[in-house]
């Protein structure tokens, strides 16, 4: 019998990558377009949509050309950018304006606005998740707001709203011309507009924003058929579709409750697995669907995103010119034994989980005579550790859940300090997977499953093989349980300095 | 054959020299025109500087290009100086060998079923640079920053043969493109490695697999042709990813 593969489209903040991968999950092609990024204004964001449906047909069309025989690729799957906004015209297939995407801040005086209001309350409680900007809902109401007659065309059911994986499957099945307008549900749990306990749209909380509903998709599952992709070359089901991080603790196998992966790219993001049980958040951690199998119950996840990881090293190499490229970091940091007493807290535009202060802004402490830039360079990769640690301290006294491991992923895992640092911060073993390609690899997982690639979650967990692992050191976890208070004195101080 | 005067920037006249190469004297030239014009000059006024052709300086500066000794402004196609002059006399940094290789390496990895390694030569031994355990999940060390004797493991036989002054004994690593060893370090397990080359074509790691004699070597001792060109192929992407263009 011959192999079957599965197609996998991650649309991602900078680029639209195509990928097929085979029944062991092993990446066999890829394919990738970058697309341009709209800056109009000091803190917008904005994206063609056009342009990614383009980038998303000729990518998949040449990876589709880059395997023996694509009549054996049976599903496409899809992982996109959270959170970004798109709007279009059902018939003409147009997008009223460019989307609004997830780093984009313009929804701040509204989302300020909108929490003052008396029964703001509501929306933590239906939605899982505290009012905040960072949600795709606020830019849906932005638009209505600001784009000239918007809100009168939706009324009369002539726009229709979707986040990156509902316009590449309503385009992808056919567009104006019979295109299926649907939403997966960790997508739809992002808008602030869906009930996280039914996962359906909930009246009140499209009230409260005031969205009309004739504008929004069908909430499906993750993992299940949602249309026919009939715009390749090649027409396959589409079987599977997640939001990029969910995507990627779906790739990272993260199946049982407990288990939690952190992907460490520009930002990090850590997703816990919570099972079927939704936990309410005290502690600054978010609830959000993990994913779900068509015919079962939404599982749910805790998530901790922290804004600046990797560009945390990208400001020592382009904002001080201390290093030559990313991966230099750790030949710096080596150069010395500790950090010399330095910390670095990269609030640059605030703290993200656990600590949600827009106002914090970033700090260099412990400065003496003494650091040298080898310490900085330490000071930088401990400061990724350590917000891994705050992360990681919130979502266990939320979910009550022990991390026996944590899963690992992105371009800072090939930095064996950092690695040895976050094993020995959590006191817990860190782990990284032979594919690192966890986000499409998950898309492709929740494809091939929805369509008999794969006979179950055991069978991809079967494929998930370790390629390192970082043991902490007993000794060392100790030592820095000490260190670690001085970091919490750094992030109040942070925070502090930006107080008005 | 026409011999052309070329005139340097700051206006020596370098005759040339017969029996040395006329296009590295050239390439020299106009390295140092773009040195000299802090990266304000375009095709045709280095063409002009150093007495060439404009077509035959387009094809010198491509090269220059695709070795890192210049780099172009896409917008204004005005060429200056490259990383690749400043990084001459220093080593590629370890750290940033094994973030450029750890896609290829995993890959290898995964789809060989052994152990992976990177490693750099360090006198008479080899540094593992990057280690990627053998995808059966069973309890490994990572073995990145160890040793190992260069003289009795594949890595560091490509290594040493490829090292000014190669022993004798290795001259076939040279010729065949890859090493193998067959229990010299322990009894019953071996290892099979390629060389890495940086852009300009040295070569700077060795990238490896190892594991049991049985299943990587057949009965003869020959190693299994699927498995060596895994090595040599990966090895080659390695080499591609930094930018050496092979021949």
């Amino acid at each position: 019998m011959p192999d079957r593969y599965v197609l996998a489209v991650d649309q991602g903040t900078t680029s639209t990558r195509s990928l097929v991968f085979d029944r062991g999950g092993r990446m066999v092609a890829v394919r990738q377009r970058e697309h341009h990024q709209y800056f109009p204004r000091p803190g917008w964001v904005e994206h063609d949509p056009m342009e990614i449906w383009a980038n998303t047909q000729r990518t998949a069309a040449q990876v589709l050309g880059d395997v023996p025989d694509a009549g054996d690729v049976v599903a496409l799957g899809i992982a996109n950018q959270r959170e970004t906004t798109v709007v279009w015209d059902r018939v003409t297939g147009r997008p009223v304006t460019r989307a609004l995407v997830w780093q984009d801040t313009r929804t701040a005086d509204l989302v300020t606005e909108l929490a003052a209001r008396p029964d703001a309350g509501l929306v933590a409680e239906r939605s899982g998740m505290a009012i905040a900007g960072y949600f795709s809902g606020p830019r849906l109401r932005w638009i209505l707001d600001h784009v000239p007659r918007a809100r009168e065309r939706a009324e009369r059911g002539e726009l229709l709203f979707g986040t990156m994986e509902t316009w590449l499957i309503w385009n992808l099945t056919g567009g104006p011309d019979g295109g299926v307008h649907v939403t997966d549900v960790t997508n739809a749990s992002r808008t602030l507009l869906m009930d996280v306990r039914s996962c359906r749209w909930d009246p009140d909380l499209l009230a409260f924003f005031d969205i009309p509903a004739e504008m929004l998709p069908e909430i499906r599952p993750s993992v299940g058929i949602l249309g026919r992709a009939t715009a390749l070359n090649r027409a396959l089901p589409i079987a599977g579709a997640l939001g990029d991080q969910q995507a990627a603790l779906f790739g990272q196998a993260c199946f049982a409750p407990g288990e939690a992966k952190c992907t460490y790219g520009t930002g990090s993001f850590l997703l816990q697995n919570t099972g079927t049980e939704l936990v309410r958040t005290r502690s600054g951690s978010i609830s959000t669907v993990a994913y779900q199998l068509a015919g079962e119950a939404p599982r749910y996840a805790l998530e901790g995103s922290v804004a600046v990881a990797g560009a945390l090293v990208q400001w020592l190499r382009d904002g001080l010119g201390l290093i030559g490229s990313a991966a230099e970091v750790e030949t710096l940091a080596r150069t010395v034994a500790d950090n010399g007493g330095c910390y670095v807290v990269p609030a640059f535009s605030g703290l993200l989980a656990p600590h949600w202060r827009g106002e914090a802004r970033g700090l260099v402490a412990g400065l003496t005579s003494y650091v040298t830039k080898g310490h900085l360079a330490r000071a930088v990769l401990e400061a990724t550790g350590w917000q891994t640690r705050d992360v990681v301290q919130a979502m266990a006294a939320d979910s009550g859940l022990s991390l026996p491991a944590l899963r690992v992923d992105g371009g800072m895992t090939t930095n064996n300090l950092l690695m040895q640092f976050v094993a020995d911060a959590l006191d817990t073993p860190v782990v990284r997977p032979m594919v690192g390609e966890t986000v499409s690899l998950g898309a492709a997982y929740a494809a091939g499953l929805a369509v008999g690639v794969w006979s179950d979650v055991e069978a991809l967990r079967r494929n998930w093989h370790r390629s390192a692992q970082w043991t902490p050191t007993p000794e060392r976890a100790q030592a820095l349980t000490a260190e670690y208070r001085c970091w919490e004195r750094a992030v109040e101080l942070s925070i502090a300095w930006g107080a008005p | 054959m026409c011999w052309v005067t070329i005139r340097a920037p700051d206006g020596l006249a370098s005759g040339v020299v017969p029996g040395t190469v006329q296009s590295i004297e050239r390439a020299a030239a106009i390295l140092r025109v773009v040195a000299g014009s802090g990266g304000r000059l375009g095709v045709t006024d280095i063409a002009a500087a150093v007495g060439l052709a404009k077509t035959t300086a387009h094809s010198l500066l491509r090269t220059l290009l695709s070795v890192g000794f210049v780099e172009q402004d896409p917008a204004t196609g005005r060429y200056a100086l490259g990383p690749g002059l400043l990084r001459l006399g220093t080593p590629l940094d370890v750290n940033e060998l094994r973030a450029r290789s750890s896609n290829w390496a995993d890959a290898l990895a995964a789809r060989s079923g052994h152990a992976v390694r990177l490693a750099t030569l360090a006198g008479a031994d080899v540094v593992v640079v990057h280690h990627v355990f053998r995808p059966d999940d069973s309890a490994q060390v990572l073995e990145v920053g160890t040793t190992l004797p260069a003289r009795s493991t594949a890595l560091g036989k490509v290594l040493l043969a490829y090292a000014p002054a190669p022993p004798a004994e290795l001259a076939e690593v040279r010729t065949q493109g890859w090493a193998a060893e067959r229990g010299e370090q322990e009894p019953s397990t071996g290892s099979i490695a390629a060389p890495v080359r940086a852009a300009g074509g040295l070569v700077t790691a060795a990238l490896g697999v190892s594991g049991p004699l049985t299943s990587l070597f057949d009965g003869r001792g020959v190693p299994r042709s699927l498995l060596l060109a895994m090595v040599v192929d990966a090895a080659h992407a390695v080499s591609r990813e930094l930018g050496h263009v092979s021949a």
